[in-house]
């Protein structure tokens, strides 16, 4: 826990100190020949890449795109999904069927493909787009959450205890129903976010997500040469950037959760 | 009449025992059959049972905490089945409630006089530093200090808890309050104290309760009148000195034989109520 926590935080400091930390201009492309697909050396210690770029400026400067655009898009999906899933269970009744069956239909799409077929429909998009179509095929899990959360909440006696002192509908929710929904949120959009960040790499190597010149760490890797395993380095770096920062994101997710589970407390 | 506070007519309730797929429902339990009682302005009506007899949803259904299947309830002339969202919003700050369990019915994350101030916003009786001094008030009146507003619930035992509740319920000036269960988790000696402090307010404020109780001996003291639940039905409705000298339905003295004397060497005979 501490050991990924201390990760991903470094990863963050990168990416916000990216333009101190950076060796080289992440977009230069010198026109010497000779500057192509150099291996690692003390001038670039993750080498360069065909169009003779420093790798580990592009995997620094493509911290803050990837970061940037799973943090920005899971809390867009979060946003989305406990709305849905908080009106679903709260409200219920037909409401709840129709959000509900709404969910179930898109869930029942694989999310790459359904990913897919909307870029493909709509051309390279911008790292704005990428965030909303990201966060936008996100949220259906979480307001099934949401949804089994509230209607948990929403039986509870306090919340029978604040509508009978006449508390209008909208304010118990927003007091006694809304907290309750914090820690799960918390949990969810951190595990969330293990799935964002190869899901953004995915796209952007396919080069339907982050179109170059701007670096994010999947379409770094498409940057090797034509043969990746003549220039390994273009590959492995960016590689290691994406599964370290998700098993870091992923251990710190199941320890929340575990710690938010009563059921999964470990016994003293 | 002006002296009924609370008409109860045919109260009906039922509750699905089992969903089709289209949410038609082809079994009910009806948990409350046909209830109907007064309650006079300033008595307290003892509304008593076994576990799972309909008292609780009586009493529910009477604060339009549940939608009963049929019947009629009005509160001081006003049909209260009938109200709308806003008019029965604004009605409850007439008729409260005092729930059992005082460990789930205070939000644990919320500060003890945010919760007692809950219902005082809600009606608009006060803001700013005047709500802070109907907390206080309210808060001592319970027999609680005005410093345990900025506490968390988990900061007090259950008595105090309890006491919480009835702060809570108190604060908006009810005339009406059903007490469910509102001392059946208490140990004995605190709900002595809690019983003292319900009926100390009802003096002072010249409340009506509605007292729903498992226990015919916790309600001997504060009963004006009670009301014995059997099977969603009330089977036996008196005045309090009347039912517990010469209790008239079989059940009622099943019940009575059920309370406890606390002497070792008086064996009772314990009635077993087989349901005739």
């Amino acid at each position: 826990m501490k050991f990924a926590a201390a990760v991903l935080v470094l990863f963050v400091v990168v990416a916000v100190a990216a333009p101190a930390i950076a060796p080289h201009d992440p977009r230069a492309t010198p026109q010497s020949e000779t500057q192509k697909n150099l291996p690692p050396s003390g001038a670039h210690p993750f080498g360069t890449d065909q169009y003779s770029r420093d790798v580990l400026s592009r995997v620094i400067y493509g911290a803050r795109v990837s970061l940037g655009v799973a943090v920005v898009a899971v809390m867009l999906a979060l946003t989305l999904g406990a709305a849905v899933g908080a009106v679903a269970g709260y409200v219920g009744g037909w409401t709840d069927t129709i959000c509900m069956r709404f969910v179930d239909a898109v869930l029942s799409v694989p999310r790459v493909l359904l990913l897919l077929v909307l870029v493909a429909s709509t051309g390279p998009l911008t790292v704005g787009g990428i965030i909303v179509l990201l966060g936008c095929t996100g949220w259906p899990g979480t307001s099934r959450l949401v949804r089994g959360e509230v209607r948990l909440l929403k039986e509870r006696d306090y919340v029978l205890a604040s509508r009978a002192t006449g508390t209008p509908e909208w304010r118990v929710f927003v007091s006694h129903v809304l907290p309750g929904l914090v820690p799960q949120l918390l949990v969810t959009g951190t595990l969330a976010l293990a799935t964002v960040i190869p899901l953004e790499a995915g796209l952007s190597f396919l080069g339907l997500g982050v179109q170059p010149p701007t670096a994010s760490w999947g379409n770094i890797i498409s940057d090797a040469a034509e043969r990746p395993g003549d220039t390994w380095w273009v590959v492995l770096f960016p590689g290691l950037a994406i599964v370290c920062t998700v098993l870091a994101v992923n251990t710190i997710g199941e320890r929340l959760r575990e710690r938010m589970d009563p059921r999964e407390r470990p016994r003293t | 009449m002006s002296d009924t506070l609370i008409s109860v007519s045919h109260l009906t309730h039922e509750f699905a025992a089992h969903r089709t797929m289209f949410g038609a429902s082809h079994a009910t339990i009806r948990a409350v059959n046909d209830v109907s009682f007064d309650i006079a302005r300033g008595e307290t009506l003892a509304l008593v049972g076994e576990s799972g007899c309909g008292k609780t949803t009586t009493g529910r259904a009477i604060l339009r905490l549940i939608e009963p299947t049929s019947g009629h309830v009005t509160f001081d002339g006003i049909d209260v089945l009938a109200l709308q969202r806003e008019p029965l919003r604004k009605l409850r700050r007439r008729m409260q409630v005092v729930f059992q369990d005082p460990h789930t019915s205070l939000d644990p994350r919320m500060r003890v006089g945010r919760t007692v101030r809950e219902g005082i916003e809600a009606h608009e009786l006060a803001e700013g530093a005047e709500a802070d001094a109907r907390v206080a008030r309210a808060l001592e009146e319970v027999g609680l200090r005005a410093s345990d507003a900025a506490k968390l619930p988990h900061e007090f035992s259950g008595g105090q808890r309890q006491r919480i509740a009835i702060a809570r319920a108190l604060a908006v000036e009810p005339e009406f309050v059903v007490l469910d269960e509102a001392v059946s988790a208490l140990d004995v000696t605190v709900q002595a104290q809690v019983l003292a402090l319900l009926m100390q307010l009802q003096r002072d404020r010249g409340l009506t309760y509605l007292f729903i109780a498992h226990n015919l001996a916790v309600v001997e003291r504060i009963a004006t009148r009670v009301a014995v639940m059997y099977l969603g039905r009330i089977v036996e409705i008196a005045a309090a000195a009347t039912l517990y000298a010469s209790p008239q339905h079989g059940y009622t003295r099943a019940l009575l034989s059920a309370v406890p004397v606390p002497d070792p060497r008086v064996k009772k005979k314990r009635i077993v109520w087989d349901g005739t």
